[in-house]
């Protein structure tokens, strides 16, 4: 029972300590991909060099970093501590504080279903790489993703400021017309592999097409499902196709009021929900930890060539591929933010309910009758 | 003349999906993306340092290219023995429209030359860099070739420049790089 417990709680520190940092990381993936892609070069000016020449070896090893620019998210991470923590007077004192901890403890908690590696055997013990395997994992992601919605409303609502709340309507409409179309959107995937249950979706995916040359990932079962689903999970991170209740240019949004580490917790679940999405599509759409022609014992390529590999390197495999997937979907919704201008708010309902809407639905439509068809 | 009617232009059904111009504009951005990643790690082993990968001068570090003809800081130019050519004849001042320049004059010792400048002030804070000056000097005495750009100073008395150091331009203390 304690080894177990010992067990799961290394996992979440481990896939929780990976998943803050690569959100911390995406602050400068931020800066600098925005920067290459516009024939800039990007903050390069935080700088961490020691003067002792005891330490010379040290500047040694800091100096491509400074280079790069990457300690410009720890001079984000000190600013955000030392600046005044401001409440406006009239404000919800309780409400007030609650929010930031509302949106980023609902957008961490989703990740607890997401599995990033298949069974691991340690000696007699096998351990699911996923922290907990909740036979319902698409609901529970979907829950948490919309709890996460009333941190939002919450902060637009307690800052007694006009601007605050109308950030804080927007996100609640924007959020309640794109999760319905997440949601049925997502029910293809259910519906084609017949379980709820995150892992088994993807254990799902293991099969092939084409004789065993095309990988049997969701996108190429579900390729309208695919696009759908990542539309809307865009616009659940609420970042800049679909950044409404943000409106940097006109109303600063939800979070006018809010100042320091608190603001620093919105600006954080941005982020860590960007990583959840690229989780799920991961996980939904692009097989998870499957690599390609890898089965339980090693590689078996189409073209009949078999290479065998230890159960630890197939284990390892999986979660690498896992990482490169996620931080692939990161670097396209980077490309996609740094692309795209902001939707009208009449063009998002348009696109929301009269096109992501219906052909969600289609998409549903389409999948039942195949699958009781094939059944 | 007959009205020329402009028909509206409506968008199609792919237009309305939004799906083509947004991979159009991906497609754009990310190969400006890949091409600066891959020029910018090229750079990093020295290679291809002629193609640049970035617009951006690091300024301080790294300066501009000026135009030749980029009219920047004044100087006096001088004769062979270091003594200024200008002979103090108040054109410069005269034609300047910001009246930056203020000059007194001294006779000159040399029966040749008829005057000189006593002193010979410029206050940068006034100056609209017109190079009206220049233009009209009779003797190319004043020139606004120094290349110098950074002109920055506590207060106003700091941007008048004597003739000390317009004869040789960042040689006083508060000029010194």
């Amino acid at each position: 029972m304690s080894a177990e417990f010992l067990i799961k709680t290394l996992l979440a520190l481990f896939f929780l300590g990976g998943v803050l940092n690569l959100a911390g990381l995406l602050t400068w993936v931020e800066r600098k991909q925005s920067a290459v892609m516009q024939d800039r070069i990007g903050a390069n000016r935080a700088w961490i060099e020691f003067k002792s020449p005891w330490l010379r070896p040290v500047n040694w090893l800091l100096r491509p970093l400074n280079v790069l620019g990457i300690f410009h998210s720890l001079a984000d991470a000190v600013k955000m501590f030392v600046k005044e923590d401001f409440m406006p007077r009239g404000a919800d004192k309780f409400l007030y504080n609650l929010a930031p901890v509302i949106s980023v403890v609902f957008a961490l908690l989703s990740f607890a279903a997401i599995p990033f590696g298949n069974v691991l055997q340690v000696g007699a013990r096998s351990i699911n790489l996923q922290i907990a395997d909740v036979n319902a994992g698409v609901l529970f992601v979907f829950a948490m993703m919309s709890l996460g919605v009333y941190g939002v409303i919450l902060a637009g609502f307690s800052s007694n400021n006009n601007y605050a709340y109308l950030g804080g309507m927007r996100a609640a409409s924007q959020m309640l017309s794109y999760e319905i179309t997440m949601g049925i959107s997502l029910m293809g995937i259910v519906l084609a592999y017949g379980t709820l249950g995150l892992q088994d979706i993807v254990r799902s995916q293991g099969g092939y097409f084409f004789d065993g040359w095309l990988p049997a990932w969701g996108f190429t079962v579900q390729p309208l499902a695919f696009i759908l689903f990542m539309t809307a999970a865009l616009a659940e991170t609420k970042r800049v196709p679909f950044d409404l209740p943000e409106g940097e240019s006109e109303i600063i949004g939800y979070f006018v009021e809010y100042s320091g580490m608190k603001f620093g917790m919105f600006f954080l679940t941005d982020l860590v929900e960007t990583v959840l999405v690229a989780c799920l599509m991961t996980t939904f759409f692009l097989g998870g930890w499957q690599v390609p022609y890898l089965s339980a014992d090693g590689f078996h390529f189409p073209w009949g060539a078999v290479w065998l590999l230890p159960h630890l390197a197939v284990a390892v495999l999986g979660m690498v591929s896992f990482i490169l997937k996620v931080v692939f979907f990161n670097w396209f919704f980077m490309a996609i933010r740094w692309t795209l201008p902001r939707f009208r708010y009449d063009q998002l309902m348009h696109l929301g309910w009269k096109i992501l809407f219906p052909a969600s639905l289609l998409n549903v439509i389409v999948t039942s009758v195949v699958v009781v068809m094939r059944s | 003349m007959a009205t020329k009617v402009m028909e509206r232009q409506e968008l199609n059904f792919w237009d309305r999906t939004y799906l083509p111009t947004v991979v159009i504009g991906l497609w754009v951005t990310s190969g400006h993306f890949f091409k600066n990643l891959i020029l910018h790690a090229l750079h990093s082993l020295g290679l291809f340092k002629g193609i640049r990968a970035a617009v951006t001068f690091e300024y301080p570090e790294e300066a501009r290219p000026l135009s030749r003809r980029a009219r920047t800081r004044h100087r006096l130019t001088q004769r062979k023995d270091g003594t200024p050519r200008c002979v103090a004849c108040m054109m410069c001042e005269t034609v300047c429209p910001a009246r930056c320049i203020n000059i007194v004059a001294g006779e000159h010792p040399d029966p040749n030359i008829e005057k000189y400048p006593v002193s010979f002030d410029l206050d940068l804070g006034k100056c609209v860099y017109c190079g009206f000056c220049v233009e009209v000097c009779p003797e190319d005495a004043i020139r606004m070739d120094t290349r110098i750009l950074d002109i920055a100073a506590y207060s106003r008395d700091q941007m008048k420049l004597d003739i000390k150091e317009l004869l040789n331009p960042r040689s006083t203390l508060l000029y010194k790089k």
